[in-house]
């Protein structure tokens, strides 16, 4: 099952190594990760996606970690996630209208334009993203990364597609 | 750094120098810090152990970088897993050489992520200070444990002003203390509405210093106890209300009080598999209080009803108040039928083993006539294996911190050097370990140290001529197949051994001679000493649960198998 997991620490050296190690300790797959800093100083935001059963005790062992400071775990229902997307499209002149047309209802960015290919930059929900891998798939994928995913609690009950999810 | 530890306290290092931690020996020869000289760092480390376990102290070992470093790891991880407050300070190749695999470099707090509950990397002299003071107040607040701090050699050579620490830097790190008024009330109600009840004591009460609490709140409450392999002298094996160590090893009535009650308050405690047995068959008809300072150990086994997340003696003392405050300490419900139910079992399954006159010397025996000249006026410590069983079941305890042992991790070679950590510690006090001839054979080396520096412990070994606790699974789940368990008695020549490390030696083989033995073995007081006591190779360690198996299902002796 996949579980998304904030996890609040201290921006300090090998914290990240501490946090990731208990993880590979239990055998869990991280899916996704992304860490970066907050709005408080010093203090860095650890977003993870991992497969892993059930995740009670797994968090209050992590929280015993000192350099850690909160542990929450974002249920897909009551969660607000991102995450960028860079794909690259194989595309020649005659297909550019149509794949640009597709790619503008999904608000994504054209950032790279070759003869063969076009690259776009797109961010939203992982659904979201998943959609637009789907509709560019019949194109020709060359290339795709995506960022791990970031998330936040979210505080009313507007669905994140009327909030402007899909742009 | 000294200054640091010097003003944490420290009276005493365990140690052994080397290239990288140099610059820290080097003023140690002008401190007030008493430095002993372990002959291996893995000695280092269990002496810090002994030391802490017999004074409730932060134990302290030193070591240089890579090979003392990893030397150190398995005292870090025992004293993880028995929650045992330790420092270790490790010299580290300099800054600019770490990741270029310089002569002597470990990731040393890589290595240690995983059996400390704290490390640090020192990367400016000017943190040594505030570092230190995290180290010890981490090791020993909340759930104590191990700390590490790593320190590269050129920091230790850095020029800085030393600077009173204060706390500032652990805003992940709070332990709760006091348990939750509400969780107290749901305690109590619980307790006094229980006509089983158990309370099952673990090392936190120990590590809490709660023992005084625990008497008092178990005779106003009413409640039989039982006192888990770490918890051994937490409360007294000669009261009335006390059924001994539960699990594997344990009586038949503590094991058997925790099966059949109805309320199971669990006091510092950790559901550890010795205890619990098979885990679904444990405990079928209670209702479980959990009181632990770690919240990570509630519901980790066993879900708890009322769980209380606190310090054990806090917890205890909270627990007490709201009982005294309910009601009269005389009209708690006397649970007759339960008391008379557990006097039946203690009689009718009693600890037992058979000593000939003529026939070798039990270890058992050897204990409790140990116990009965001393008068149990001693801190005991134990290796790993038959032995610590027997000396967990047969010495009766009656003091927190007089018995030192391996529990969670259960590392041979524990004795010796705990030991000589404990009489270091106490230096008033008997230090006996009881320890196997397999588990000597791991660290009697500490000896030198202790002939060195003048710490006159007393070691029994018992020789049953191999690894007993090994042949004995061999013999009852492997067909008595015996393989690599087997030691000989022909070497070492244990007197001889004793003799040549500066210790007093002696032997015992007959069971007549042991009392005089143990009286010459009393009577030095400026060496230590080392009897080999020659004891019976074939006998087994009951009773037992075999592992995995129902605590249902008690092993009294080889005619249940
Ligand atoms: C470091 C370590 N290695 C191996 C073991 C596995 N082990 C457990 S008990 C035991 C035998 C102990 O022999 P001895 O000290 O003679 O004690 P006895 O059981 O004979 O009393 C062994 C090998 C262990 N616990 N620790
Ligand atoms: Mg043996």
């Amino acid at each position: 099952m996949q579980h998304t997991l904030a996890v609040v620490v201290e921006d300090k050296p090998g914290v990240l190594a501490r946090v990731s190690a208990m993880f590979s300790n239990r055998g869990f797959n991280i899916h996704s990760l992304a860490v970066g800093p907050t709005h408080e100083d010093g203090r860095s935001r650890i977003t993870l996606v991992v497969d892993a059963p059930e995740l009670e005790q797994f968090k209050k062992q992590l929280h015993k970690l000192v350099n850690v400071i909160k542990v929450q775990e974002l249920e897909p229902s009551e969660a607000l996630e991102s995450e960028v997307m860079i794909v690259r499209v194989a595309c020649e002149p005659p297909n550019r209208g149509e794949v640009g047309d597709t790619a503008a209802l999904f608000g994504a960015r054209m950032i790279d334009l070759a003869p063969k290919s076009i690259t776009f930059e797109v961010s939203g929900t992982p659904a979201h993203l998943a959609s637009f891998t789907d509709q560019m798939r019949p194109y020709g994928i060359i290339e795709l990364v995506k960022s791990g995913r970031i998330a936040v609690k979210k505080l009313s009950d507007l669905s994140p597609s009327l909030v402007g999810g899909a742009r | 750094m000294l200054q640091s530890l010097e003003h944490e306290g420290v009276e005493l290092i365990f140690g052994v120098p080397g290239g990288a931690i140099l610059p820290a020996y080097d003023p140690l020869l002008d401190s007030p810090i008493r430095h002993i000289l372990a002959r291996h760092e893995q000695g280092a480390g269990h002496m810090a152990e002994g030391y802490a376990m017999a004074t409730g102290r932060v134990g302290v070992a030193m070591a240089t970088s890579g090979p003392g470093a990893t030397n150190l790891i398995t005292p870090l991880q025992n004293a993880k897993m028995d929650s045992t407050p330790l420092v270790a300070i490790t010299g580290q190749v300099t800054r600019g050489a770490i990741g270029s695999d310089a002569f002597q470099e470990a990731y040393t707090t890589g290595l240690a992520m995983h059996c400390t509950k704290h490390s640090y990397l020192v990367t400016e002299a000017d943190d040594i200070p505030a570092i230190v003071h995290e180290a010890f107040h981490l090791a020993s607040t909340g759930r104590p444990g191990p700390v590490l701090v790593d320190l590269p050699k050129d920091v230790l050579t850095q020029t800085t002003n030393w600077v009173e620490p204060d706390l500032r830097g652990l805003p992940g790190y709070r332990p709760t203390s006091y348990g939750h008024p509400k969780q107290i009330k749901a305690a109590i109600d619980m307790i006094e509405r229980a006509e089983r009840p158990v309370l099952y004591v673990g090392g936190g009460v120990i590590r809490s210093g709660a023992s005084a609490e625990l008497l008092q709140f178990a005779e106003t409450v009413n409640a039989p106890v039982v006192t888990t392999l770490m918890a051994r002298g937490a409360f007294p094996d000669s009261h009335r209300l006390s059924l001994g160590m539960p699990g594997m090893h344990g009586t038949f009535v503590a094991t058997t009080a925790i099966q059949k009650c109805d309320v199971l308050v669990a006091l510092g405690a950790r559901f550890d598999d010795r205890v619990t047995g098979n885990v679904a068959a444990f405990a079928p008809h209670a209702k479980v209080i959990h009181v632990d300072v770690d919240p990570a150990e509630i519901g980790k086994v066993r879900n708890a009803e009322v769980p209380i997340v606190g310090d054990a003696r806090k917890v205890i003392a909270s627990l007490l108040e709201r009982v005294k405050a309910l009601r009269d300490a005389s009209d708690f419900p006397w649970r007759k039928e339960w008391f008379d139910q557990l006097e039946a079992w203690k009689s009718s399954h009693p600890l037992k083993y058979a000593q000939e006159e003529d026939g070798p010397v039990k270890t058992q025996y050897f204990i409790e006539r140990l116990h009965s000249i001393t008068n149990g006026d001693a801190v005991v410590t134990a290796g790993v294996g038959q032995h610590q069983m027997w000396a967990s079941q047969f010495w009766g305890f009656s003091e927190p911190g007089t018995w030192i042992n391996s529990g969670g991790l259960g590392t041979m070679g524990f004795a010796v050097p705990a030991a000589i950590g404990a009489k270091a510690a106490r230096p008033d006090r008997l230090v006996y370990a009881l320890d196997g001839d397999g588990c000597f054979q791991m660290t009697f080396q500490e000896l030198i140290t202790a002939s060195t520096e003048r710490i006159p412990v007393k070691v029994a070994v018992f020789n049953n001529g191999g690894y007993g606790m090994v042949k004995q699974w061999q013999n009852l789940f492997y067909g008595g197949r015996i393989s690599a368990s087997d030691l000989g008695t022909e070497v070492p020549d244990y007197p001889k051994l004793a003799e040549a490390m500066g210790c007093v030696g002696m032997r015992v083989d007959h069971p007549e001679e042991v009392d005089v033995v143990i009286e010459k073995s009393l009577a030095v007081d400026d060496r230590p000493v080392v009897v080999e006591v020659v004891v019976d190779p074939d006998e087994m360690c009951f009773p037992m649960v075999p592992a995995g198996g129902s605590n249902d299902d008690v092993v009294m002796g080889p005619e249940d198998l």
